[in-house]
């Protein structure tokens, strides 16, 4: 078993939360996982891209070769169509469908998400509302951890652990509010 | 042994606590930031060893030799372009005997994510004719670290360790082994073997070349040069460092497995390379980085019968990192394709300053300023503050290296541009500024030097200045800049207007005038108050 995720979004949205917790929660589950990030200028309000590679064999590249990602887990939407080239042709898109229009030249945003509805397996989700009732717009990501999660490898108690533990050091409301930004980005998908 | 989830930066640091460190230096630079932040931390949850930033990378690399010196185990981290600020006492330690084990770790970063080179500093390694590590998994890093302070300590050198930014910014699982104690202190008795007077220099250096016949032989011997033998009789491929990972990537999709040397220690093991050739008529070299053991392998004269692919054949795109579909059309194989929707076309998302960031206020001060004047120019620095050279600022005119800004100003005032204004932060310009604005007070040079003090180390993800915003102005009054062409200034939107009047009249002023503009960096005050929030709700 291998699979493949594309993390994306843009700097400041928490892609590498969201890549720390499944990377966290597969190796608890016994995966060999490796996972890429990137820090510095190519962060700093622009594009962000992780590479997170789970597998039960040893895991040689740090980077995903093209046309074999399993998923592209996207915090934004124009964000999930730049990464296509890696995705396999069986795999999905599951991308929140709030903009960050930091760009002068963004397109119609009606547009990006007809384009994401036109691809083979995708999946959108209104995430910064379902953040904002869970509490905070902030828990944006960890309804894209939810949405994401039904297809995982992982279990999803596991996950549950990992955001329990992520945020314990910053106090029982924002454990509670990303654990319900989770549950409602899990049923989300589902529907 | 244990295991560990790191980032390769974090696999060096611990294997330094293993190896006994007792004290590391660094200056933030990316990708190499992670090594240095792990060991400050761990120093201050487990009580040592002693870990600190310093003013820039030649300070640092000083401080270890002092540690070396007294017998002790030290390391310096920085990236590449560090390594040229750290150059003059890098290449004379090779000269002294090395006491306490000096471990050089060193962050490349080939396609230049966040650098203005991607120069390999493996060069710099045979430069200084010293051992260099280049670990391919976060558990090399691990053990080539330990073993970089045991043959730093056998054949008395520094030793690099090179990593990139794909194994520095990458996490992967670590198997940790027992850890060893400090060395006790232990100063050298042997003045002649530390003082490079060119008596002694010349003694050190020639005892330096003769033990490269025994580092030959250890680098020979070296588990981490390896050959795998393959059933593809004329082709076999050479890898280094990363390269490996994509070449293993793609190997199940090889109608036969090449012969395979890799090679992670050096100086490259000539013997071994010349006899894995010997029975190939093709070889592939797959290099993350320069066409390093290519061009020594191609020679002036290459070898007869013996076709070279690589950076320098075409087999492999002359610049730039690999990665898995590069080396796979290296081997030959047919790409791989993804979802493709023809017609797609997304606008870049290029990084830029952060909305309310006190720079992009200083760069619309800056801009109003200059305005009426079509000749001026402005230079610029490394940091936060080159972003902006893009729009919507389009502010900035050069980035060449740190400090660069204040001596290139001061070199085009004397060639007869005006008005000329430095832009530089506040941490860059303790690294590197203090100095060149030392000669443009000892020509009263006609530039205006902005100092843009957001009170932090910005671009590498906030880390404290060697010295306080406060004490900032203290330091440049003190270099003998005049009181009344030095002003301090609030970076905010509400000081716009007053601040191009100030800065308007300085380049009307024919002499040096520096302006500093403070604001604290808007993503350090907003962890600053989240850090209090957190810390309430915790009581």
């Amino acid at each position: 078993m291998k699979f493949d995720i594309i993390l994306a979004g843009v700097g400041g949205q928490g892609v590498l939360s969201v890549s720390a917790i499944i990377a966290s929660s597969a190796m608890k589950e016994g995966l060999a996982v490796k996972q890429s990030e990137v820090h510095g200028m190519s962060q700093r309000g622009g594009a962000v891209l992780a590479n997170l590679r789970l597998s039960d064999r040893p895991i040689a590249s740090d980077l995903i070769p093209r046309g074999s990602a399993a998923m592209i887990l996207s915090m934004e939407p124009l964000e999930s169509l730049r990464y296509l080239e890696f995705l396999s042709t069986a795999g999905t898109v599951i991308t929140a469908t709030n903009p960050v229009a930091n760009i002068t030249d963004y397109p119609p945003l009606e547009e990006v998400l007809a384009q994401i509805h036109r691809l083979p397996h995708a999946v959108t989700v209104d995430a910064e509302s379902l953040a904002r009732k869970a509490g905070s717009a902030r828990a944006t990501n960890m309804v894209m951890v939810g949405a994401a999660s039904p297809m995982l490898p992982v279990s999803f108690e596991t996950i549950e652990h990992f955001v329990q533990a992520i945020f314990a050091s910053k106090g029982a409301k924002v454990v509670e509010i990303n654990m319900s930004a989770l549950h409602a980005g899990r049923d989300a998908a589902a529907r | 042994m244990s295991e560990m989830v790191l980032l390769g930066d974090e696999a060096v640091a611990l294997a330094a606590v293993h190896a006994g460190l007792t004290a590391a230096y660094g200056y933030p630079g990316t990708p190499s930031t992670e090594i240095l932040e792990y060991l400050i931390r761990y120093g201050r949850t487990h009580g040592g060893p002693r870990a600190e930033w310093c003013a820039n990378e030649k300070t640092a690399y000083e401080a270890a030799l002092g540690v070396s010196f007294a017998g002790r185990r030290t390391m310096v981290t920085m990236k590449h372009v560090g390594l040229n600020v750290a150059a003059d006492p890098f290449m004379n330690s090779a000269l002294v005997t090395v006491n306490g084990g000096l471990v050089v770790a060193v962050a490349d970063d080939p396609g230049m994510h966040s650098s203005q080179n991607e120069q390999d500093s493996r060069v710099f390694a045979d430069f200084a004719r010293i051992v260099c590590f280049e670990p391919a998994s976060h558990q090399e890093a691990y053990e080539m670290t330990r073993e970089a302070f045991d043959v730093s300590e056998r054949f008395h050198i520094p030793v690099m360790i090179r990593l990139v930014t794909r194994l520095a910014h990458s996490r992967g699982i670590v198997g940790t082994g027992a850890g060893r104690g400090e060395n006790p202190v232990h100063k050298q008795h042997q003045p002649a073997a530390w003082v490079l007077l060119p008596g002694n220099a010349r003694r050190q250096w020639r005892a330096l070349l003769e033990r490269s016949g025994d580092i030959r032989a250890y680098v020979a011997a070296s588990r981490f040069n390896a050959v795998e033998p393959g059933g593809d009789g004329g082709f076999g491929v050479i890898t280094t460092g990363l390269a490996r990972n994509y070449f293993l990537e793609n190997l199940d999709d090889l109608p036969s497995r090449p012969a395979h040397l890799h090679v992670g220690a050096y100086p490259y093991p000539a013997d071994t390379i010349r006899a894995f050739v010997s029975t190939l008529a093709r070889v592939l070299l797959l290099e993350e980085g320069y066409p390093y053991v290519e061009r020594a392998l191609r020679g002036i004269v290459p070898p007869a019968g013996l076709d070279i692919q690589g950076r320098e054949s075409g087999a492999v795109p002359p610049d730039g990192e690999l990665n898995p579909d590069i080396v796979r059309a290296a081997l030959g194989l047919a790409a791989r394709t993804g979802v493709t929707v023809p017609g797609l076309s997304l606008p870049n998302r290029p990084p830029q300053l952060c909305a309310g960031c006190p720079h992009g206020d200083s760069f619309h001060a800056i801009t109003a300023a200059l305005a009426a004047f079509p000749d001026a120019v402005v230079t610029a620095d490394i940091g936060c503050s080159t972003l902006g050279a893009l729009p919507p600022y389009n502010a900035i005119e050069t980035c060449v290296c740190m400090g660069a800004s204040v001596g290139m100003a001061k070199g085009a005032a004397d060639a007869g541009l005006h008005p000329v204004v430095a832009v530089i932060g506040d941490s860059t310009f303790l690294h590197s500024g203090v100095t060149p604005l030392m000669d443009a007070v000892a020509a009263d040079t006609a530039m205006t030097l902005i100092i843009l003090d957001n009170k932090t180390v910005a671009m590498t993800g906030g880390q404290p200045t060697i010295r306080s915003s406060s004490e900032l102005e203290a330091i440049v009054r003190g270099l003998g800049v005049p009181p009344d062409h030095l002003h301090v200034v609030e970076a905010h939107p509400r000081r716009t207007a007053e601040n191009t009047e100030i800065l308007r009249r300085e380049v009307h002023h024919r002499g040096l005038s520096v302006i500093i503009g403070v604001r604290e960096c808007i993503e350090t005050a907003k962890r600053g108050k989240q850090e209090k929030t957190a810390a309430a709700a915790r009581e």
